[in-house]
């Protein structure tokens, strides 16, 4: 479907990665754990290693949360765009294949401190 | 000596005839697409503009009148409020975050609405809307301004009123009510009047207006409350235009059903999703409380609402399409969002607090399969880290739904242990969502909300680029209008007053 306009009707996007200097915004969500409520925006280079912004900026986001030291990182299942996905955190950004916008999901199973577990 | 001639007195009738429809001129010189070039676009038929119907039939010397009265009366006791400190005759200075989340959020929407009426009364061809638009359109500026001046009063003793002004523009939250009024604006006349005239003040108005302004009543609010019964008369004549409008647009042409359909699926659920901040207000925000969003919602949402749309039926229109997910989410947007609130109130211009022990007996009572098994846990949390001299904050960034703004925070409407996720790609770029009906409402239409101007990847942008101290200097946001009710200038200086008051 199209916009009805009365006239030619094309803008950019608001968000497009080029008014970021060089920089990508990133989502990335803990499945069934809504302390924290919505989802965070991360920000970097594409050319940064995933792991820097895991560390640096996921980790102390979550801490909060009292399953967070419970959290085997080993056993993580991880996704991106509702597909399985295995993350390299010694590689970068754009080596990861995560785009500009692009959100990432985690899941840490059997961990339910504040949330009960799923369908129940 | 001659004899003074009484001049014949019009009926009603005649008067309105002659002060509204004898207006609507046939042009001689300029072709009527000259006049009026807005108003084909759209794809809305219209066969005869006179078959518009104004039930209320009153001209504009008539409106003057009454209007003109009600502010008296309105003035009388607003100036009565200020001069006997009526401020401190409120339940308790946590009632006033409800008073500014509605002057932050909904008077800026009264003003936009004002703009907008006043332009659709331009486009139409029919003089019949035409009138019944401009009077519109005159309320509405009314009530920013008697909103306004209630407020006003507050503004002398409390923090968080100073900036609303500039504070809808570029605070975080105020994005949600904002983009709903930009996009309205942003559609043709037919759209506006179905956005903002059927579904908003038609289906919707009651779940917002009612609450706030019994709320205020139940609370102690005069000033809000006199606004409340100025406004009364005024909604209810928009009431009925909004269901002219619809039901004219139905009437005129067959042609007319699905493109109406498409706007009610619209604006209903872009309606519902604004009023979960209202949810928040009304099971958190108020002191004293009126009724739970559930019950308001039962009322007049699905009792109100079947009564509508069973009425619209005979001529082709269903219920809006996302009904049955909103239905799901009653007993839970209002936890997730006042839990949101509550852990971003370092960034809003008003208190939040943890729920007291009472206020958690009455959350159980009210959402008895929800509250307790799903929200009570993390509310419990941030009690006990309070307790422990801390305080529960989020100080992450949230994914923003690209449509209505809000983070999104949402869950599944048939898992509430999880998040929902939508996404979709739109000329190379991804786009998130809130909800089925969020990302729907983009897809019909992604070349609008592409623009959308999202407080939180904005910030990340030139010319902030995510410093957090400008972002604050930028919203007009003072510390002291954030943060913990517990331990606000507001409280303190509500209870040495009110105890001042009472020893004099």
């Amino acid at each position: 479907m199209a916009v009805v306009a009365n006239g030619e009707y094309k803008f950019p996007s608001r968000d497009r990665v080029e008014n970021y200097y060089g920089h990508q915004l990133l989502f990335a969500c803990w499945d069934h754990h809504m302390l924290m409520a919505a989802p965070f925006m991360l920000f970097g280079a594409p050319d940064q290693k995933l792991g820097d912004i895991i560390e640096q900026q996921l980790k102390p986001l979550m801490q909060p949360d009292p399953d967070f030291d419970k959290i085997d990182w080993d056993a993580i299942e991880w996704t991106k765009s509702g597909e399985p996905w295995t993350p390299d955190f010694n590689k970068t950004v754009k080596e990861n294949g995560l785009v500009h916008k692009e959100q990432f999901r985690f899941k840490t199973p059997g961990l339910s401190t504040l949330v009960p577990p799923q369908g129940e | 000596m001659d004899i003074k001639k009484t001049p014949k007195k019009l009926n009603v009738k005649e008067k309105y005839r002659l002060m509204t429809r004898d207006l609507a001129w046939e042009p001689s010189y300029r072709d009527e697409k000259e006049i009026y070039p807005y108003v084909d676009y759209e794809g809305i038929k219209v066969h005869d503009w006179s078959k518009w119907e104004d039930p209320f039939r009153l001209t504009m010397d008539a409106y003057w009148k009454y209007q003109a009265e009600k502010e008296r009366k309105y003035y009388a006791i607003i100036d009565a409020h200020a001069q006997n400190n009526g401020h401190l005759n409120v339940t308790d200075a946590r009632y006033l975050t409800a008073i500014k989340l509605f002057l932050q959020g909904i008077s800026p929407g009264e003003y936009a609405a004002h703009r907008g009426f006043a332009r659709v009364g331009r486009e139409f061809a029919g003089v019949g809307p035409q009138v019944a638009c401009q009077m519109q359109s005159i309320d509405e500026i009314r009530h920013a301004q008697t909103q306004v001046h209630a407020m006003s009063n507050y503004n002398k003793f409390y923090n968080g009123f100073k900036d609303f002004a500039s504070q809808r523009d570029r605070i975080w939250y105020t994005s949600v009510p904002r983009s709903f009024f930009d996009d309205a604006m942003a559609a043709g006349p037919f759209e506006f009047l179905i956005a903002i005239g059927f579904s908003f003040e038609y289906v919707l108005t009651n779940l917002l207006f009612v609450p706030f302004m019994s709320g205020a009543a139940y609370n102690g609010d005069m000033a809000t409350c006199t606004f409340g019964f100025s406004a009364q008369s005024d909604e209810a004549r928009h009431m009925t235009l909004g269901l002219e409008c619809i039901k004219f647009m139905l009437e005129q042409d067959p042609d007319n059903i699905p493109i109406v359909q498409k706007w009610i699926d619209k604006w209903f659920w872009r309606g519902c999703r604004l009023l979960t901040l209202v949810a928040a207000m009304m099971d958190y925000m108020l002191p004293k409380r009126v009724m739970s969003w559930r019950e308001a919602w039962n009322i007049y949402g699905v009792e109100n609402g079947n009564a509508l749309f069973r009425d619209l039926a005979r001529y082709g229109i269903k219920p809006p399409m996302h009904w049955d997910d909103v239905e799901k989410s009653i007993d839970h947007t209002s936890h997730q969002i006042m839990l949101g609130l509550y852990q971003w109130k370092f960034g809003t211009a008003f208190h939040s607090w943890t729920p007291t022990a009472s206020d958690i007996e009455w959350l159980k009572e009210k959402y008895p399969t929800t509250f307790e098994k799903y929200y009570l846990p993390r509310w419990e949390y941030a009690i006990a880290q309070k307790e422990a001299g801390g305080e529960y904050n989020n100080f992450g960034l949230p994914k923003l739904c690209q449509t209505c703004q809000l983070p999104c925070l949402f869950t599944e409407p048939d898992d509430p242990t999880q998040l929902c996720h939508r996404e979709t790609e739109y000329e190379g770029e991804k786009y998130h969502f809130c909800s089925d009906g969020c990302q729907h409402v983009f897809e019909q239409e992604p070349e609008k909300y592409v623009q959308a101007w999202l407080p939180m990847p904005a910030l990340m942008q030139e010319p902030l680029k995510g410093d957090l101290a400008a972002w604050m200097e930028w919203v007009s946001l003072e510390p002291t209008a954030a943060g913990e009710y517990a331990s606000s200038e507001d409280k303190a200086n509500f209870e040495k007053w009110r105890k001042q008051v009472s020893t004099d």
